[in-house]
């Protein structure tokens, strides 16, 4: 392999050799929101009619994986690659900004979508899964996969320690993944949070995602589509711009 | 055409201490050209600019003016092919944990572009010594072993320009052996070397040209046996017990117990032994040398030693 695609299968084959930490770390966390919260709010919660909690959970929690992982991969593999050093490498190289940033957004889709199949993998054990919708399904899981590992490439150019990604993780990925809807429908909230949902670029991914599954949502998955898609030419102009330039990464 | 040339390069960074704002000039308008099938030593003390220039030449660094060009590609106008044209052997010992050494090997080449490379991959770790390496994981292997997978590296895509940033700092003897025989002969083929090193004799046994940098300009450049010539031919040396009287330390280097003076003539030689021995000092196991690089450059950075390094606000 060549070119990107040299970089591409290099970003891909770093998460796989530590799988054990990449994908079935992520999958088993899901697993356990499920168990718990499925079992805790299954007989109170009631979201749509003709679907179970649990049912509703399952998509929301598999959006939730592929989008806290994409971020994790792009994002670590920079950082990891600037503390150690090793970046030179690829910096030595004639690739080119568009070529970076492809492999690196490409990879993170990769491992947040293998981190997703694998949700749904072992959740179907526990619960029906229903796909009404796969094209909304794939469009929402690649996009918003996309969005999220160009965040962590950005996050990952602009971070010079390990605590500063973290405190990117904890204070913004983190809070927005979790007040999305990823547990609740956001009509079961008082209007003024429902306002500040909307605002949310998470909500959007999952709600959209989620519509696949079910054929309803809170709001249009065209909206969705439209709200997700422009958020990730918006970030991918941001990231692009700083590979160009080199930001952090050549002086 | 040249095989590396700088034309008027400089370089200021933003200084580490001093007012906020104010630079610190790594590189003063330097010019220099590399020819083909040069063997070529980049000498310096620490700071004078080896590293920002070979950082430059890789498309590490950007200049603030001036042009370098590898090859006749400009390294920021058309940095794919200039990139293509060198390989680069970097300083500090950084490696990808995640890889063994022939996957590291493998990917570099698929980063150039490179298919199907496994013959010359195959050939690099033969004459690196790596072949029983190939499978081992580069964080099993030792500082050395790292060491020959990062020239690996560089030479993965056959560049025929390699730059070598202080290859040799720490490593031992057979390393440094395997090393120069295998650069030597990629020399002989035809590819040009770019060596920066703090070993003089090294330089002085390899390097057909060399230039010598101080606060970032250029204060030296010949060929190394020119450069040789010019130095005092001689180099008087010896062991004394106790210290130089400070007339006399300051005309020699000193290190620990040995002094040793730069002598053209047997006049000059006496007239430092009869100093030594006015000042109540025994001097022995007195030599008389052939002057090398060493002296070179030390006689080269005292007459520059007026130079200062450019601070402007």
């Amino acid at each position: 392999m060549t070119g990107w695609k040299a970089l591409l299968y290099k970003e891909v084959l770093r998460f796989w050799r530590v799988a054990f930490q990449t994908i079935a770390g992520p999958v088993l966390t899901a697993m356990l929101y499920l168990l718990i919260f499925g079992h805790a709010l299954e007989a109170h919660v009631k979201v749509y009619d003709q679907v179970s909690y649990t049912a509703f959970l399952v998509p929301g929690l598999a959006m939730m994986s592929v989008l806290q992982n994409a971020f994790a991969n792009s994002s670590s593999s920079l950082i990891m690659s600037k503390v150690m050093g090793n970046l030179v490498f690829l910096l030595l190289t004639p690739l080119s900004y568009m070529h970076w940033f492809v492999a690196y957004v490409g990879a993170a889709v990769i491992r947040g979508l293998v981190v997703g199949i694998g949700v749904f993998a072992v959740s179907a054990f526990f619960t029906d899964i229903s796909f009404v919708a796969p094209l909304w399904i794939l469009a929402f899981s690649v996009m918003g996969a996309a969005l999220m590992g160009t965040l962590g490439l950005i996050a990952g150019l602009w971070a010079e320690k390990f605590d500063q990604l973290a405190a990117f993780q904890n204070f913004v990925v983190m809070p927005m993944t979790f007040l999305s809807g990823v547990f609740y429908s956001i009509h079961s909230l008082p209007a003024f949070w429902q306002g500040v949902s909307h605002f949310n670029p998470f909500f959007y991914m999952i709600d959209g995602f989620r519509y696949g599954f079910f054929g309803v949502s809170d709001v249009s998955p065209w909206l969705s589509l439209g709200v997700v898609g422009l958020s990730l030419l918006a970030v991918s102009a941001i990231g692009i711009q700083l590979l160009r330039t080199g930001y952090k990464i050549r002086s | 055409m040249s095989a590396i040339s700088f034309q008027s390069v400089s370089k200021a960074y933003p200084s580490p201490r001093g007012p906020k704002g104010s630079t610190f000039l790594a590189l003063d308008g330097v010019s220099l050209d590399i020819e083909e099938g040069e063997f070529f030593g980049l000498l310096g003390p620490n700071g004078a600019g080896k590293t920002t220039m070979i950082s430059i030449l890789a498309g590490l660094t950007r200049a603030n003016s001036g042009s370098v060009r590898v090859l006749g590609s400009d390294v920021q106008k058309d940095f794919a092919a200039a990139r293509r044209k060198l390989g680069v052997v970097p300083q500090e010992l950084v490696f990808d944990p995640f890889f063994n050494v022939r996957e590291a090997l493998r990917i570099q080449s698929g980063y150039f572009g490179v298919k199907n490379n496994d013959a010359w991959i195959d050939e690099l770790l033969e004459s690196l010594g790596l072949a029983d390496k190939a499978h081992a994981n580069m964080r099993q292997l030792s500082g050395g072993m790292k060491r020959r997978v990062l020239v690996a590296q560089a030479l993965v895509h056959k560049p025929p320009v390699i730059v070598l940033d202080e290859p040799t700092a720490g490593v031992d003897v057979e390393l440094r052996q395997t090393l120069w025989q295998f650069i030597a002969k990629l020399n002989k083929q035809g590819s040009t070397v770019l060596l920066t090193t703090h070993y003089l004799e090294e330089a002085e046994a390899l390097c057909g040209r060399i230039a010598m940098l101080k606060s970032g300009r250029i204060v030296a450049l010949d060929r190394t046996s020119e450069l040789l010539k010019a130095a005092s031919s001689n180099v008087l040396r010896f062991k004394v017990d106790s210290e130089l009287p400070k007339a006399l330390a300051d005309q020699a280097r000193i290190t620990g117990r040995i002094v040793q003076f730069p002598a053209h003539d047997a006049l000059e030689i006496e007239r430092y032994l009869a100093a030594v021995r006015e000042a109540g000092l025994a001097a022995q196991d007195v030599e008389i040398r052939k002057a090398d690089l060493e002296d070179v450059f030390l006689d080269v950075m005292t007459k520059n030693k007026d130079s200062v390094h450019g601070v402007s606000a």
